[in-house]
């Protein structure tokens, strides 16, 4: 079957996961997103590449962050950027999905940057957009269920390439609920399409997946050995509002056991530094003397991330 | 199709900076075209005893065929170590042809700020023109047909040195 989010010429045309992408793509991401940081340095914080194309925010679920970066990297490249607040719209009269998305390509979108609750949602667009013979329509996964969260793990490679250079060097740890975590999932793929020497997902056995191993990683349930001689820590949120069930007795014993202080920062090289995608729980998964610490790159991922947005919008509008 | 003489590029980048020095006025900075423009501004800065660093340019992000081509080719980042703002520059290409990217780089620099000109300075100028664009300094006018592609490139010792592509 071919890649849904390549067109006939092996192109990009939806990022919709980074699994099943191959490493000259990434590589290509990654390349392109360095040439527009120092866009934001200007004096003028815009290039022309996307004047006259229209992108649409659809968001299905709620994100402040996200959707801003994804509106400034689209105003940057001068595009008309329309936000759509679904969950109070249409959608709550009972309009599908679809209906949706074919009531905005009839409004001439250029660009689909989606949302949404259950995984597979922006997939299913890009599937419909393909049927409709429109491969001229764009779809970025900015979130999808537990599934993927493709540029979040783009800019965690780009900061981590930024401080670290060499991937087959390195040893990565991602630690929390990466059960829930669509970026643990898509960092797990980045990293191991890019060739890092050692991935290790850390946390609870209630918070991680079966079958890890499958996918090249190392699992600890120990924080202190997940930690020890680390290049790179990944903290993720804890997920409070997925969480159905009793996965773990309380936020206070799991920053007992798994959250990030100086102490157990210290078991790791002493030039690692520490990532977390935000929005983070002081003292639930990371100590503020970590957070604010000089280790922390955590400001850093979301500078990174407007020249991400950038670059996968650039590079798929003109595909 | 017609075969040319290419003439020694190096001896052309001498020639090309002593047609500029008679022009150069105080505070003149030179900004290069990726990849070849770069080169001959880098000779220019030398030879015209240039103490300010060199402006590097890409416009992939301004060119006017990125609905036709998009985004693909290795995308270098320009950088301006210095303030263009009032300041007379030379922009400086290895070939002039069509004139849009001559176009695509201006509009660039605008947006760095507004110098106080813009004069172009290229080792070939091959004619065809597509936009009103005519090189201020030009030590080489050379007729090619459009199907050759004239190339600048450096060789491994980092000489540069000029070949024809026969594009079919």
């Amino acid at each position: 079957m071919r890649n849904p989010q390549l067109n006939a010429n092996g192109e990009l045309t939806h990022l919709l996961s980074i699994q099943g992408l191959p490493r000259d793509v990434l590589i290509h991401i990654l390349d392109t997103a360095s040439s527009f940081l120092k866009v934001s340095d200007r004096n003028v914080k815009k290039v022309p590449l996307l004047r006259g194309k229209s992108v649409f925010n659809v968001f299905f679920e709620n994100s402040t962050r996200t959707r801003t970066t994804f509106e400034i990297a689209a105003k940057r490249l001068s595009a008309d950027v329309i936000n759509l607040d679904v969950t109070r719209s249409s959608t709550a009269k009972g309009e599908t999905l679809l209906d949706t998305v074919d009531n905005l390509v009839a409004m001439h979108a250029d660009m689909f940057v989606v949302r949404h609750a259950a995984s597979g949602a922006p997939h299913l667009i890009a599937d419909h957009l393909r049927r409709l013979g429109r491969n001229d329509v764009h779809v970025v996964n900015a979130g999808d269920g537990r599934h993927a969260h493709p540029t979040q793990g783009l800019l965690d490679m780009y900061t981590i390439r930024h401080y670290k250079k060499d991937f087959d060097q390195l040893v990565v740890a991602v630690v929390g609920d990466i059960l829930h975590s669509r970026v643990a999932r898509s960092d797990l793929h980045a990293l191991t399409t890019l060739g890092a020497a050692e991935v290790r997902a850390v946390g609870p056995q209630t918070l991680l997946p079966t079958a890890m191993e499958t996918m090249g990683v190392r699992v600890c349930h120990d924080l202190r050995a997940g930690l020890r001689d680390c290049d790179v820590i990944i903290m993720l949120r804890l997920q409070n509002e997925r969480m159905n069930g009793a996965l773990l007795p309380s936020a206070r014993e799991y920053f007992a056991c798994y959250g990030l202080t100086p102490a157990m920062l210290a078991l790791a090289k002493p030039d690692a530094i520490v990532m977390h995608p935000g929005p983070m729980n002081r003292g639930v998964e990371i100590d503020s003397d970590v957070a604010d610490g000089p280790q922390a790159v955590i400001l850093p991922q979301v500078t990174f991330g407007i020249a991400v947005r950038m670059a996968v919008m650039g590079i798929l509008a003109g595909n | 199709m017609p075969s040319i003489d290419l003439p020694d590029a190096e001896a052309q980048c001498a020639e090309l900076a002593e047609l500029i020095r008679p022009h150069l006025r105080p505070g003149t900075l030179l900004v290069g075209i990726h990849s070849g423009g770069v080169w001959v501004a880098r000779r220019l800065r030398d030879l015209l005893d240039q103490a300010n660093d060199i402006g590097l340019i890409d416009v992939s992000f301004y060119r006017d065929d990125y609905g036709e081509r998009g985004l693909h080719a290795r995308v270098k980042p320009s950088s301006m170590p210095f303030d263009v703002e009032g300041r007379p520059l030379i922009l400086v290409d290895d070939v002039l042809y069509t004139g849009r990217t001559t176009r695509a780089a201006i509009n660039e620099l605008f947006d760095y700020g507004r110098p106080a000109s813009i004069q172009l300075a290229v080792l070939a100028d091959r004619g065809r023109r597509e936009l009103p664009i005519c090189a201020d300094f030009c030590p080489w006018r050379v007729q090619l047909d459009s199907a050759q592609e004239l190339i600048l490139s450096a060789d491994s010792d980092g000489r540069l040195r000029w070949s024809v592509a026969e594009n079919a």
